[in-house]
Protein backbone atom coordinates (compact mmCIF):
# COMPACT_ATOMS: atom_id res chain seq x y z
CA UNK A 1 0.00 0.00 0.00
CA UNK A 2 0.61 3.66 -0.21
CA UNK A 3 1.11 6.54 2.62
CA UNK A 4 -1.81 8.70 3.09
CA UNK A 5 -1.09 12.33 2.22
CA UNK A 6 1.09 14.53 4.73
CA UNK A 7 2.80 17.49 4.37
CA UNK A 8 6.98 17.59 3.99
CA UNK A 9 9.66 19.63 5.26
CA UNK A 10 13.25 19.34 5.38
CA UNK A 11 14.73 22.12 7.70
CA UNK A 12 18.21 22.58 7.44
CA UNK A 13 19.02 23.80 11.50
CA UNK A 14 17.73 21.79 14.39
CA UNK A 15 16.07 25.03 15.39
CA UNK A 16 14.01 25.18 11.98
CA UNK A 17 13.02 21.63 12.91
CA UNK A 18 11.95 22.12 16.32
CA UNK A 19 10.08 25.44 14.91
CA UNK A 20 8.10 23.41 12.37
CA UNK A 21 7.70 20.62 14.67
CA UNK A 22 5.78 23.00 16.82
CA UNK A 23 4.10 24.67 14.38
CA UNK A 24 2.58 21.77 12.87
CA UNK A 25 1.64 20.46 16.33
CA UNK A 26 0.73 16.55 17.30
CA UNK A 27 0.25 15.10 13.95
CA UNK A 28 3.74 15.88 12.61
CA UNK A 29 6.72 13.50 12.53
CA UNK A 30 10.13 13.22 12.74
CA UNK A 31 11.80 11.21 9.92
CA UNK A 32 15.37 9.96 10.02
CA UNK A 33 16.33 7.10 8.28
CA UNK A 34 12.76 6.04 7.31
CA UNK A 35 12.99 2.23 8.23
CA UNK A 36 10.65 1.80 10.81
CA UNK A 37 8.67 4.95 10.01
CA UNK A 38 7.91 4.28 6.12
CA UNK A 39 6.84 0.49 6.58
CA UNK A 40 4.31 2.00 9.06
CA UNK A 41 3.12 4.73 7.11
CA UNK A 42 2.53 2.17 4.11
CA UNK A 43 0.93 -0.20 6.43
CA UNK A 44 -1.35 2.89 7.19
CA UNK A 45 -0.74 2.03 10.52
CA UNK A 46 0.25 5.43 11.12
CA UNK A 47 -0.75 8.74 9.16
CA UNK A 48 1.15 11.85 10.71
CA UNK A 49 -0.28 15.29 8.83
CA UNK A 50 3.28 16.14 8.77
CA UNK A 51 7.00 14.36 8.23
CA UNK A 52 10.15 16.56 9.15
CA UNK A 53 13.00 15.12 7.67
CA UNK A 54 15.72 16.03 9.63
CA UNK A 55 18.62 14.60 7.36
CA UNK A 56 19.52 17.58 5.93
CA UNK A 57 20.13 19.35 9.41
CA UNK A 58 23.91 19.44 9.95
CA UNK A 59 26.26 18.47 12.27
CA UNK A 60 24.16 15.19 13.47
CA UNK A 61 26.35 12.44 11.58
CA UNK A 62 29.51 11.66 13.99
CA UNK A 63 30.41 8.85 16.26
CA UNK A 64 32.51 10.24 18.97
CA UNK A 65 34.40 8.03 21.21
CA UNK A 66 36.32 9.46 24.07
CA UNK A 67 37.42 7.03 27.60
CA UNK A 68 33.86 7.51 29.33
CA UNK A 69 31.61 6.12 26.26
CA UNK A 70 30.45 5.96 22.81
CA UNK A 71 28.20 9.39 21.79
CA UNK A 72 26.31 8.49 18.51
CA UNK A 73 24.74 10.85 16.92
CA UNK A 74 21.09 11.12 15.17
CA UNK A 75 21.73 10.49 11.56
CA UNK A 76 24.62 7.70 12.23
CA UNK A 77 23.42 4.88 10.31
CA UNK A 78 23.94 1.31 11.55
CA UNK A 79 26.13 0.49 8.99
CA UNK A 80 28.39 3.79 10.08
CA UNK A 81 28.32 2.32 13.62
CA UNK A 82 29.06 -1.18 12.55
CA UNK A 83 32.12 -0.17 10.85
CA UNK A 84 33.75 2.08 14.02
CA UNK A 85 36.50 0.52 15.31
CA UNK A 86 36.93 3.00 17.95
CA UNK A 87 33.48 3.01 19.26
CA UNK A 88 33.60 -1.02 19.19
CA UNK A 89 37.03 -0.65 21.45
CA UNK A 90 35.27 1.44 23.97
CA UNK A 91 31.70 -0.39 23.97
CA UNK A 92 32.11 -3.58 22.01
CA UNK A 93 28.22 -4.03 22.39
CA UNK A 94 27.54 -1.09 20.02
CA UNK A 95 29.21 -3.10 16.93
CA UNK A 96 27.97 -6.91 18.13
CA UNK A 97 24.65 -5.88 18.74
CA UNK A 98 24.41 -4.04 15.46
CA UNK A 99 25.58 -6.90 13.49
CA UNK A 100 22.26 -8.60 14.36
CA UNK A 101 20.36 -4.90 12.72
CA UNK A 102 18.26 -5.72 9.78
CA UNK A 103 20.28 -6.54 6.74
CA UNK A 104 22.62 -4.35 4.57
CA UNK A 105 20.58 -1.79 2.62
CA UNK A 106 18.78 -1.44 5.86
CA UNK A 107 21.48 -0.60 7.55
CA UNK A 108 22.34 1.39 4.99
CA UNK A 109 19.73 4.21 5.80
CA UNK A 110 18.51 3.16 9.09
CA UNK A 111 19.79 4.98 12.29
CA UNK A 112 20.89 3.76 15.85
CA UNK A 113 19.28 6.94 17.54
CA UNK A 114 15.83 6.33 15.50
CA UNK A 115 16.12 2.81 16.32
CA UNK A 116 15.79 3.85 20.13
CA UNK A 117 13.51 7.19 19.58
CA UNK A 118 11.07 4.16 17.86
CA UNK A 119 11.47 1.75 20.66
CA UNK A 120 10.50 -1.52 19.51
CA UNK A 121 11.27 -4.17 22.25
CA UNK A 122 12.19 -5.99 19.55
CA UNK A 123 14.88 -3.77 18.41
CA UNK A 124 18.56 -4.55 19.29
CA UNK A 125 19.80 -0.87 20.29
CA UNK A 126 17.02 -0.23 22.85
CA UNK A 127 18.53 -3.06 25.03
CA UNK A 128 21.80 -1.95 24.23
CA UNK A 129 20.99 1.39 25.52
CA UNK A 130 19.53 -0.14 29.03
CA UNK A 131 22.37 -2.66 29.18
CA UNK A 132 25.19 0.03 28.98
CA UNK A 133 22.83 2.35 31.16
CA UNK A 134 22.77 5.17 28.79
CA UNK A 135 21.00 8.04 28.01
CA UNK A 136 19.70 10.27 24.86
CA UNK A 137 20.01 13.84 24.88
CA UNK A 138 16.85 15.43 23.67
CA UNK A 139 16.83 19.07 21.83
CA UNK A 140 13.14 20.92 22.50
CA UNK A 141 11.97 24.31 22.11
CA UNK A 142 13.08 24.71 25.47
CA UNK A 143 16.57 23.70 25.64
CA UNK A 144 18.31 20.66 25.30
CA UNK A 145 17.90 18.02 28.10
CA UNK A 146 19.19 14.32 28.91
CA UNK A 147 16.62 11.29 29.14
CA UNK A 148 18.78 8.26 30.77
CA UNK A 149 16.73 5.26 29.26
CA UNK A 150 14.97 4.41 32.39
CA UNK A 151 12.85 7.09 31.62
CA UNK A 152 12.16 6.95 28.44
CA UNK A 153 10.89 3.78 27.41
CA UNK A 154 6.94 3.56 28.32
CA UNK A 155 6.05 1.09 26.38
CA UNK A 156 5.96 -0.98 22.65
CA UNK A 157 6.46 1.92 20.27
CA UNK A 158 6.11 4.35 23.02
CA UNK A 159 8.84 6.95 24.77
CA UNK A 160 7.95 9.30 27.16
CA UNK A 161 9.18 12.16 24.56
CA UNK A 162 5.96 14.35 23.70
CA UNK A 163 5.43 17.35 21.80
CA UNK A 164 8.04 18.77 19.68
CA UNK A 165 11.54 16.65 20.68
CA UNK A 166 14.28 15.56 18.42
CA UNK A 167 16.42 13.06 19.47
CA UNK A 168 20.15 14.15 18.54
CA UNK A 169 22.29 11.90 20.59
CA UNK A 170 22.66 8.53 22.48
CA UNK A 171 25.24 8.25 25.16
CA UNK A 172 26.58 4.10 25.88
CA UNK A 173 28.71 4.40 28.53
CA UNK A 174 32.23 2.69 28.20
CA UNK A 175 32.78 -0.92 29.32
CA UNK A 176 33.88 -1.11 32.97
CA UNK A 177 37.50 -2.80 33.37
CA UNK A 178 37.99 -6.29 33.91
CA UNK A 179 34.50 -6.75 31.56
CA UNK A 180 33.45 -9.13 29.22
CA UNK A 181 30.23 -8.74 26.86
CA UNK A 182 29.04 -11.07 24.44
CA UNK A 183 25.49 -10.47 21.93
CA UNK A 184 23.46 -13.64 20.54
CA UNK A 185 20.40 -14.03 18.97
CA UNK A 186 18.06 -16.44 17.66
CA UNK A 187 15.55 -15.19 14.12
CA UNK A 188 14.00 -17.00 11.97
CA UNK A 189 15.86 -15.63 8.50
CA UNK A 190 19.09 -13.69 9.11
CA UNK A 191 18.69 -10.20 9.46
CA UNK A 192 14.99 -10.64 11.07
CA UNK A 193 13.77 -9.31 13.91
CA UNK A 194 14.83 -11.91 16.72
CA UNK A 195 12.86 -14.51 18.44
CA UNK A 196 14.89 -14.22 21.18
CA UNK A 197 17.96 -12.12 21.65
CA UNK A 198 20.31 -11.29 24.70
CA UNK A 199 23.35 -9.14 25.42
CA UNK A 200 25.15 -9.42 28.75
CA UNK A 201 28.40 -7.85 30.74
CA UNK A 202 30.72 -9.62 33.24
CA UNK A 203 32.71 -8.33 35.35
CA UNK A 204 35.60 -9.91 37.19
CA UNK A 205 37.62 -8.49 40.55
CA UNK A 206 41.52 -8.69 40.55
CA UNK A 207 41.04 -12.45 41.55
CA UNK A 208 39.31 -13.82 38.67
CA UNK A 209 36.23 -14.45 40.58
CA UNK A 210 32.87 -13.45 39.07
CA UNK A 211 31.82 -9.83 40.68
CA UNK A 212 28.89 -8.81 38.75
CA UNK A 213 26.51 -10.39 35.59
CA UNK A 214 23.92 -7.96 34.05
CA UNK A 215 21.78 -9.25 31.01
CA UNK A 216 18.93 -7.43 29.00
CA UNK A 217 16.65 -9.48 26.07
CA UNK A 218 15.43 -8.76 22.52
CA UNK A 219 12.02 -9.50 21.78
CA UNK A 220 11.21 -10.35 25.73
CA UNK A 221 9.10 -7.93 27.18
CA UNK A 222 7.32 -4.40 26.28
CA UNK A 223 10.26 -2.37 27.16
CA UNK A 224 13.66 -2.85 27.66
CA UNK A 225 15.15 -4.06 30.89
CA UNK A 226 18.46 -4.99 32.51
CA UNK A 227 18.24 -8.42 34.74
CA UNK A 228 21.18 -8.58 37.25
CA UNK A 229 22.12 -12.01 37.05
CA UNK A 230 25.27 -11.74 39.76
CA UNK A 231 23.63 -14.30 42.40
CA UNK A 232 24.01 -17.15 40.75
CA UNK A 233 27.48 -17.18 40.30
CA UNK A 234 28.55 -14.36 42.55
CA UNK A 235 32.54 -15.27 43.73
CA UNK A 236 33.24 -18.32 42.20
CA UNK A 237 36.02 -18.77 39.91
CA UNK A 238 35.70 -17.44 36.33
CA UNK A 239 36.65 -20.50 35.09
CA UNK A 240 34.14 -22.88 37.44
CA UNK A 241 31.37 -20.62 37.17
CA UNK A 242 27.88 -22.38 36.81
CA UNK A 243 26.62 -20.57 33.95
CA UNK A 244 23.58 -22.80 33.37
CA UNK A 245 22.46 -21.54 37.40
CA UNK A 246 22.59 -18.09 35.70
CA UNK A 247 20.38 -19.39 32.90
CA UNK A 248 18.13 -20.87 34.75
CA UNK A 249 17.82 -17.45 37.26
CA UNK A 250 17.36 -15.30 34.14
CA UNK A 251 14.37 -17.65 33.13
CA UNK A 252 12.95 -16.94 36.15
CA UNK A 253 13.53 -13.18 36.08
CA UNK A 254 11.54 -12.70 32.39
CA UNK A 255 8.32 -12.29 31.67
CA UNK A 256 8.06 -12.92 27.56
CA UNK A 257 4.92 -12.58 25.54
CA UNK A 258 3.80 -15.30 22.56
CA UNK A 259 3.06 -13.76 19.31
CA UNK A 260 2.85 -15.20 15.85
CA UNK A 261 6.31 -16.32 15.68
CA UNK A 262 6.79 -17.55 19.31
CA UNK A 263 5.00 -18.84 22.25
CA UNK A 264 5.99 -17.44 26.12
CA UNK A 265 7.53 -20.82 26.90
CA UNK A 266 9.87 -21.09 24.13
CA UNK A 267 10.93 -17.49 24.41
CA UNK A 268 11.76 -18.47 28.28
CA UNK A 269 13.50 -21.57 27.21
CA UNK A 270 16.12 -19.47 24.54
CA UNK A 271 16.18 -16.95 27.55
CA UNK A 272 17.72 -19.81 29.65
CA UNK A 273 19.95 -21.05 26.50
CA UNK A 274 21.27 -17.61 24.93
CA UNK A 275 22.04 -16.40 28.48
CA UNK A 276 24.23 -19.56 29.47
CA UNK A 277 26.23 -19.18 25.54
CA UNK A 278 26.99 -15.95 26.21
CA UNK A 279 27.81 -15.85 29.44
CA UNK A 280 30.45 -18.00 29.11
CA UNK A 281 31.47 -16.10 25.92
CA UNK A 282 31.63 -13.35 27.66
CA UNK A 283 33.90 -14.13 30.61
CA UNK A 284 36.33 -15.63 28.82
CA UNK A 285 36.66 -12.15 27.05
CA UNK A 286 36.64 -10.38 30.81
CA UNK A 287 39.24 -13.57 32.10
CA UNK A 288 41.68 -13.20 29.37
CA UNK A 289 41.46 -8.71 29.84
CA UNK A 290 42.51 -9.76 33.64
CA UNK A 291 44.99 -12.22 32.58
CA UNK A 292 46.77 -9.95 30.58
CA UNK A 293 46.67 -6.80 33.10
CA UNK B 1 10.86 27.09 6.17
CA UNK B 2 8.02 25.64 3.46
CA UNK B 3 6.04 22.46 4.04
CA UNK B 4 4.88 21.14 1.00
CA UNK B 5 2.79 18.75 -0.62
CA UNK B 6 4.21 18.45 -3.81
CA UNK B 7 7.42 18.92 -4.65
CA UNK B 8 10.04 19.60 -7.95
CA UNK B 9 12.99 17.28 -7.53
CA UNK B 10 16.21 16.87 -9.58
CA UNK B 11 17.80 13.84 -9.53
CA UNK B 12 20.86 12.07 -11.07
CA UNK B 13 18.98 8.49 -12.12
CA UNK B 14 21.88 6.29 -14.32
CA UNK B 15 23.96 9.47 -15.12
CA UNK B 16 21.19 11.14 -16.63
CA UNK B 17 19.90 14.29 -14.37
CA UNK B 18 16.13 13.71 -14.52
CA UNK B 19 13.39 16.66 -13.36
CA UNK B 20 10.09 15.68 -11.63
CA UNK B 21 7.17 17.05 -9.74
CA UNK B 22 5.90 15.01 -7.37
CA UNK B 23 3.46 14.53 -4.94
CA UNK B 24 5.82 14.67 -1.08
CA UNK B 25 4.39 11.25 -0.35
CA UNK B 26 5.63 9.78 -3.45
CA UNK B 27 8.18 6.51 -2.63
CA UNK B 28 11.20 6.54 -4.82
CA UNK B 29 10.14 3.33 -5.76
CA UNK B 30 6.84 4.75 -7.68
CA UNK B 31 8.60 7.07 -8.85
CA UNK B 32 10.91 5.83 -11.00
CA UNK B 33 8.62 3.39 -12.10
CA UNK B 34 5.45 5.75 -12.83
CA UNK B 35 7.09 9.08 -12.84
CA UNK B 36 10.57 8.29 -14.87
CA UNK B 37 9.25 4.86 -16.74
CA UNK B 38 12.43 3.26 -15.45
CA UNK B 39 10.24 0.21 -14.89
CA UNK B 40 13.40 -2.23 -13.89
CA UNK B 41 13.13 -1.74 -10.55
CA UNK B 42 10.44 -4.28 -8.77
CA UNK B 43 7.88 -3.59 -6.06
CA UNK B 44 7.14 -6.80 -3.67
CA UNK B 45 6.61 -6.18 -0.31
CA UNK B 46 6.55 -2.34 0.01
CA UNK B 47 7.61 -2.36 3.24
CA UNK B 48 11.57 -3.59 3.40
CA UNK B 49 11.41 -7.24 3.46
CA UNK B 50 11.64 -8.62 0.32
CA UNK B 51 14.47 -6.36 -1.63
CA UNK B 52 13.17 -6.38 -4.88
CA UNK B 53 13.19 -2.69 -4.73
CA UNK B 54 17.05 -2.29 -4.10
CA UNK B 55 18.72 0.59 -5.71
CA UNK B 56 22.22 2.18 -5.22
CA UNK B 57 21.61 5.94 -3.93
CA UNK B 58 25.16 7.75 -3.91
CA UNK B 59 26.59 4.20 -4.45
CA UNK B 60 24.61 2.30 -1.47
CA UNK B 61 21.91 -0.06 -1.52
CA UNK B 62 19.08 0.98 -0.28
CA UNK B 63 15.16 0.02 -0.06
CA UNK B 64 13.63 2.29 -2.51
CA UNK B 65 10.06 1.78 -1.32
CA UNK B 66 11.62 3.03 1.86
CA UNK B 67 12.35 6.43 0.81
CA UNK B 68 10.54 9.22 -0.33
CA UNK B 69 11.00 10.33 -3.87
CA UNK B 70 12.13 14.14 -2.20
CA UNK B 71 14.91 12.45 -0.41
CA UNK B 72 17.02 11.98 -3.59
CA UNK B 73 16.86 15.43 -4.83
CA UNK B 74 20.19 16.15 -5.83
CA UNK B 75 21.67 13.12 -5.14
CA UNK B 76 22.42 10.16 -7.41
CA UNK B 77 20.57 6.98 -7.92
CA UNK B 78 21.26 3.73 -10.20
CA UNK B 79 18.77 1.62 -11.10
CA UNK B 80 19.38 -2.26 -12.80
CA UNK B 81 19.21 -0.04 -16.16
CA UNK B 82 22.35 1.41 -15.49
CA UNK B 83 24.65 -1.46 -14.23
CA UNK B 84 25.55 -2.06 -18.22
CA UNK B 85 28.52 -0.47 -19.22
CA UNK B 86 29.41 1.34 -22.19
CA UNK B 87 31.65 -0.45 -24.38
CA UNK B 88 33.22 1.87 -25.66
CA UNK B 89 32.32 0.76 -29.37
CA UNK B 90 28.61 2.59 -29.11
CA UNK B 91 27.18 0.08 -27.44
CA UNK B 92 27.03 -2.06 -23.94
CA UNK B 93 27.93 -4.63 -21.61
CA UNK B 94 26.43 -6.45 -19.05
CA UNK B 95 27.82 -6.16 -15.46
CA UNK B 96 30.33 -8.99 -14.66
CA UNK B 97 27.27 -9.63 -12.30
CA UNK B 98 24.43 -9.17 -15.21
CA UNK B 99 26.65 -11.93 -17.10
CA UNK B 100 26.82 -13.91 -13.97
CA UNK B 101 23.45 -14.45 -13.35
CA UNK B 102 23.08 -15.14 -16.89
CA UNK B 103 25.76 -18.39 -17.26
CA UNK B 104 24.87 -19.81 -14.04
CA UNK B 105 21.09 -19.70 -14.56
CA UNK B 106 20.60 -17.33 -10.90
CA UNK B 107 16.96 -16.22 -12.25
CA UNK B 108 13.61 -17.99 -13.16
CA UNK B 109 10.80 -15.62 -13.10
CA UNK B 110 13.22 -12.78 -12.71
CA UNK B 111 10.81 -10.72 -10.46
CA UNK B 112 13.51 -10.93 -7.72
CA UNK B 113 16.62 -10.31 -10.12
CA UNK B 114 17.14 -6.28 -10.31
CA UNK B 115 17.44 -6.36 -6.37
CA UNK B 116 20.04 -8.81 -6.24
CA UNK B 117 22.00 -7.48 -9.42
CA UNK B 118 22.28 -3.78 -7.62
CA UNK B 119 22.86 -5.37 -4.41
CA UNK B 120 25.22 -7.43 -5.31
CA UNK B 121 26.74 -4.73 -7.77
CA UNK B 122 27.54 -2.61 -4.88
CA UNK B 123 28.78 -5.09 -2.70
CA UNK B 124 31.43 -6.31 -5.43
CA UNK B 125 32.53 -3.10 -6.29
CA UNK B 126 32.90 -2.06 -2.64
CA UNK B 127 35.11 -4.59 -1.83
CA UNK B 128 38.94 -5.33 -2.96
CA UNK B 129 38.55 -7.82 -5.73
CA UNK B 130 41.93 -9.89 -4.99
CA UNK B 131 40.70 -10.68 -1.39
CA UNK B 132 39.06 -14.14 -1.21
CA UNK B 133 35.25 -13.97 -1.23
CA UNK B 134 33.84 -16.09 1.58
CA UNK B 135 30.61 -18.03 1.36
CA UNK B 136 29.80 -15.98 4.91
CA UNK B 137 30.39 -12.90 3.05
CA UNK B 138 28.16 -13.82 0.33
CA UNK B 139 25.17 -14.98 2.80
CA UNK B 140 25.62 -11.43 4.37
CA UNK B 141 25.47 -9.98 0.93
CA UNK B 142 22.42 -11.52 -0.43
CA UNK B 143 20.31 -12.18 3.11
CA UNK B 144 18.10 -9.65 2.63
CA UNK B 145 16.66 -10.46 -0.38
CA UNK B 146 14.23 -13.13 -1.31
CA UNK B 147 13.49 -15.04 -4.10
CA UNK B 148 10.99 -17.68 -4.22
CA UNK B 149 12.16 -19.70 -7.45
CA UNK B 150 16.13 -20.62 -7.49
CA UNK B 151 16.32 -21.71 -4.15
CA UNK B 152 19.16 -19.29 -3.86
CA UNK B 153 22.24 -22.20 -5.09
CA UNK B 154 22.85 -20.59 -8.10
CA UNK B 155 22.38 -17.18 -7.18
CA UNK B 156 25.61 -17.67 -4.51
CA UNK B 157 26.66 -19.25 -7.06
CA UNK B 158 27.12 -16.54 -9.64
CA UNK B 159 28.37 -13.73 -7.02
CA UNK B 160 31.57 -16.27 -6.86
CA UNK B 161 31.47 -16.27 -10.38
CA UNK B 162 31.20 -12.36 -10.66
CA UNK B 163 33.34 -11.56 -8.29
CA UNK B 164 35.88 -14.42 -10.03
CA UNK B 165 35.13 -12.21 -13.27
CA UNK B 166 35.69 -8.55 -11.51
CA UNK B 167 39.39 -10.25 -10.45
CA UNK B 168 40.29 -11.27 -13.41
CA UNK B 169 39.75 -7.51 -14.64
CA UNK B 170 40.85 -5.73 -12.12
CA UNK B 171 44.31 -7.89 -13.02
C1 LIG C 1 13.00 -5.49 6.75
C2 LIG C 1 13.44 -4.77 7.99
C3 LIG C 1 14.10 -5.46 9.00
C4 LIG C 1 14.50 -4.81 10.16
N1 LIG C 1 15.13 -5.55 11.12
C5 LIG C 1 15.51 -4.94 12.26
C6 LIG C 1 16.14 -5.67 13.30
O1 LIG C 1 16.42 -6.87 13.18
N2 LIG C 1 16.46 -5.00 14.43
C7 LIG C 1 16.20 -3.66 14.59
O2 LIG C 1 16.53 -3.11 15.64
N3 LIG C 1 15.63 -2.95 13.62
C8 LIG C 1 15.27 -3.55 12.47
N4 LIG C 1 14.67 -2.79 11.49
C9 LIG C 1 14.40 -1.35 11.74
C10 LIG C 1 15.61 -0.48 11.49
O3 LIG C 1 16.64 -0.79 12.40
C11 LIG C 1 15.30 1.02 11.62
O4 LIG C 1 16.42 1.68 11.11
C12 LIG C 1 15.09 1.57 13.00
O5 LIG C 1 14.15 0.85 13.70
C13 LIG C 1 14.55 3.01 12.97
O6 LIG C 1 15.52 3.92 12.60
P1 LIG C 1 15.22 4.96 11.44
O7 LIG C 1 16.35 5.92 11.47
O8 LIG C 1 14.95 4.27 10.19
O9 LIG C 1 13.92 5.72 12.02
P2 LIG C 1 12.59 6.20 11.31
O10 LIG C 1 11.93 5.08 10.63
O11 LIG C 1 12.87 7.42 10.53
O12 LIG C 1 11.76 6.62 12.61
C14 LIG C 1 11.23 5.67 13.51
C15 LIG C 1 10.48 6.39 14.64
O13 LIG C 1 11.37 7.09 15.48
C16 LIG C 1 11.14 8.50 15.43
N5 LIG C 1 12.47 9.13 15.33
C17 LIG C 1 13.51 8.72 14.56
N6 LIG C 1 14.59 9.48 14.78
C18 LIG C 1 14.22 10.41 15.71
C19 LIG C 1 14.91 11.48 16.35
N7 LIG C 1 16.19 11.73 16.08
N8 LIG C 1 14.23 12.23 17.25
C20 LIG C 1 12.94 11.96 17.53
N9 LIG C 1 12.24 10.96 16.96
C21 LIG C 1 12.87 10.19 16.06
C22 LIG C 1 10.27 8.74 14.21
O14 LIG C 1 9.44 9.86 14.39
C23 LIG C 1 9.49 7.44 14.14
O15 LIG C 1 8.42 7.47 15.02
C24 LIG C 1 14.27 -3.41 10.31
C25 LIG C 1 13.62 -2.70 9.31
C26 LIG C 1 13.21 -3.36 8.16
C27 LIG C 1 12.51 -2.57 7.10
S1 LIG D 1 9.30 -3.75 -2.34
FE1 LIG D 1 10.86 -2.73 -1.26
S2 LIG D 1 11.69 -4.30 -0.08
FE2 LIG D 1 9.98 -5.28 -0.94
S1 LIG E 1 13.64 -15.74 -9.83
FE1 LIG E 1 11.55 -15.77 -9.26
S2 LIG E 1 11.60 -14.81 -7.33
FE2 LIG E 1 13.67 -15.00 -7.78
Amino acid sequence: MKPAPFRYADPGTLDEALAVLSAEGEGAKVLAGGQSLLPLLSMRLAAPTTLVDINRVPGLDSVEVTGNGVTVGALVRHTALLADDAAARVQPLLARATANVAHPAIRNRGTTVGSIAHADPSGEMTSVLALTDGAVTVATPSGPRTVEWRDLFVGPLETSLHGPAVVTSAFFPALPDRSGTAFAEVARRKGDYAVCGAGVVVTLDEDRRIARVRASYVSVGLTPEVHDLTEAVAGKPVDSADWAAAGALARTLVDPDTDIHASADYRRLLVGVLTERTLAEAAAEAAAKVTGE
Amino acid sequence: MSVDTDRTITVTVNGVPREATVPVRRLLSDALRHDLGLTGTHVGCEHGVCGACTVLVDGDPVRSCLMLAVQVDGHAVTTVEGLARDDHRGGQVLHPVQEAFRECHALQCGFCTPGFLTTIAAGLEKRDPAAELTDEEVDDMVGGNLCRCTGYANIKKAVHHAAAAMKDDAR
